[in-house]
């Protein structure tokens, strides 16, 4: 898919996450636009799926888990505009009887998702675990991960971190949404992650990194990232990312993490992003 | 009273052992996961004959259950092996979210639970496990008395589809659940039937309980003994048929009194059928060193505190 396509799929992708959490008062904004154009790149052109008879064990296709739960918005937006469930039930995002609960679940069976997350940290040894099914299985597709940089505070990331290559689980990559913040503010100031690429080097990690607002950069490193696997070790890409991406007034700051827009402050937002694949 | 052949004398763990193992002989789906502790889970024999199916993870028991709930997808039917309190406590919100919530078919293998895993003392003598674990939508929790039982248990629980908690132990333990014996999940052990009082037991305490039966009725008390080894789905049948009849309940378990089995006997009754029961439980109390015959008397889980809680309730049924 030609770049500008992508990206006029993640600008719908964008205001369908502003209109969802304006809609309840609720939601993370923040994160979903800043992750916005890797999860429309990742589900319209990476990942080998099939949207219209999704099945929990994804037998040889790609599968895709969200460790960072709460940037949910932009995850159901992907899935809906991919063909997993009418785009109409983005409308239910947050309300009662949803399959849209406020962090991704299982129980209420919305298609597209495999595990409920939004306790932070657990992701990676999910995916971690499906893809050692996968090498139990023969099945040759990978798995697809994606984490909160203010996550990998997380004590168990790096459990899973050493785990996996240490035991050459070279079928996972991972990625990182390195946007520098977290609800407390930055996340240099609320705790560090130090050198973060020598980190996971040091766990023994194939490092790579990219601009998650770049299509073509995506491409090309997730097209490295694909041609690392299946050499013994697992793959990690720092995705730089502002938090907000695409609404001036919600960039440069943490304070969008977990904040709705107003109607007011939503009809500025709206106004920022064209309407491309048509409103749910 | 029906009299209970001890069959031989074997740790609960060894029942899981023997039980994972045939499971790797019988099952492909099934793969194993251990924290460290393949030799004290007797999970051996399955890593001997299907090396490719089992997975050390190391002393990372948050990333083992994790990982657990990741592998089913694609249809694989993880087994996890570590002790009762990393089993639970040290990774509930783990359990919670990715495996109960998520509704996967981990099966959760959980050894030297309770006092009677002895000398090590509080830090690993969990009585909490069964309370937590209970709570969880989703989850069947299991206590198998003997090890024919947790043998048996541990090959049931393969074709149950979905989380289960399996809950056993440390200690050498008559066996009396004969060889061949079908386990039912969610039905209860009818072990002998009586008039005057029910004793309702789970794990360790159903031999304990066998033993104060024998003393109950060489003193004319006839004692209705059941072995509740499914904690959840609980058999609320089975208890209400006894119960109704005896009029009086005794509860007996390896377990804190608050949030085990005697408090799921408990709700029971009290929606049910009214009708004075006692516990035989650790009272908010954590354990310490010592062997784990010694503990199960000093912290009031014994043959003893069952026949004194058995004739307390028929005094108060009588009373």
């Amino acid at each position: 898919m030609e770049n500008l396509e992508l990206e006029k799929i993640a600008s719908q992708v964008r205001r369908d996450i502003l209109r969802m959490v304006s809609e309840v008062n609720s939601g993370h904004p923040g994160g979903s636009l800043g992750c916005a154009d890797f999860l429309t790149l990742l589900y319209f052109e990476v990942m080998n799926h099939n949207p219209k008879a999704f099945t929990m064990d994804g037998k040889n296709e790609d599968l895709f888990f969200l460790s960072n739960g709460h940037i949910s918005p932009v995850w159901y937006s992907v899935l809906a505009r991919a063909g997993y469930f009418p785009v109409a039930d983005l409308g239910t995002f947050r309300k009662l009887s949803s399959k849209l609960q406020g962090h991704p679940s299982t129980d209420k069976k919305l298609s597209g998702i495999r595990m409920a997350s939004g306790s932070l940290g657990q992701g990676l040894s999910v995916a971690i675990g499906a893809a050692l099914t996968k090498k139990l299985n023969g099945d040759k597709s990978l798995v697809y991960c994606l984490h909160g940089d203010g996550e990998l505070q997380e004590g168990q990331i790096w459990e899973a971190a050493m785990y996996a290559a240490a035991n050459k689980v070279d079928n996972v990559i991972a990625t990182i949404d390195y946007n520098g913040r977290q609800i407390d503010g930055d996340v240099e100031t609320v705790l560090s992650l130090g050198n973060l690429g020598q980190k996971w080097q040091a766990f023994g990690w194939e490092v790579l990194e990219m601009n998650g607002h770049d299509m073509q950069d995506m491409k090309n490193t997730i097209s490295k990232a694909q041609s690392l696997c299946g050499h013994g070790k697992p793959v990690v890409i720092i995705m730089k990312t502002e938090m907000g991406q695409g609404v001036d007034f919600m960039m440069g700051s943490h304070k969008w993490h977990g904040v709705a827009p107003n109607p007011e402050q939503l009809a500025n937002a709206l106004g920022q992003l064209e309407e491309t694949l048509g409103d749910y | 009273m029906k009299e209970f052949e001890i069959l031989g004398n074997k740790d609960t763990r060894s029942g899981f052992g023997e039980g994972l193992a045939e499971l790797g002989r019988t099952n492909e789906n099934v793969v194993a996961l251990c924290a460290d502790l393949t030799g004290s889970l007797k999970m051996d024999a399955f890593l001997k004959e299907n090396p490719e199916r089992f997975f050390q993870v190391g002393i990372a028991e948050a990333n083992m259950m994790s990982v657990a709930a990741g592998m089913t997808i694609g249809g694989k039917i993880p087994f996890t092996g570590t002790f009762a309190n990393f089993s639970t406590g040290r990774v509930y919100d783990q359990i919670r979210q990715s495996i109960a919530y998520s509704q996967k078919n981990v099966k959760i293998c959980a050894s030297h639970a309770g006092l009677t895993l002895g000398e090590d003392g509080a830090t690993h003598q969990i009585l909490e496990d069964i309370g937590m674990m209970k709570m969880l939508p989703n989850m069947t929790v299991i206590v198998p008395a003997d090890f024919n039982q947790t043998k048996q248990a541990t090959i049931a629980i393969a074709e149950h589809n979905g989380p289960v908690y399996l809950r056993f132990g440390r200690p050498v333990m008559p066996i009396f659940v004969k060889p061949d014996a079908k386990f039912e999940i969610g039905k209860a052990d009818v072990l002998t039937e009586g008039t005057d009082v029910t004793i309702i037991a789970c794990g360790h305490l159903v031999w304990k309980s066998i033993e104060a039966a024998k003393e109950l009725e060489a003193a004319g008390i006839s004692v209705e003994l059941i072995n509740m080894h499914t904690i959840k789905p609980l058999d609320v049948q089975a208890i209400l048929k006894s119960v109704q009849k005896t009029k009086c309940v005794v509860t007996a378990e390896e377990h804190m009194m608050n949030g085990g089995l005697g408090d799921s006997v408990a709700q029971v009754l009290a929606q049910n059928f009214l009708a004075p029961q006692e516990y035989v439980a650790v009272n908010d109390s954590f354990g310490e060193s010592g062997t784990p015959m010694e503990l199960m008397t000093k912290y009031g889980i014994d043959t003893a505190d069952v026949v004194k809680a058995a004739k307390k309730v028929i005094a108060r049924k009588n009373a």
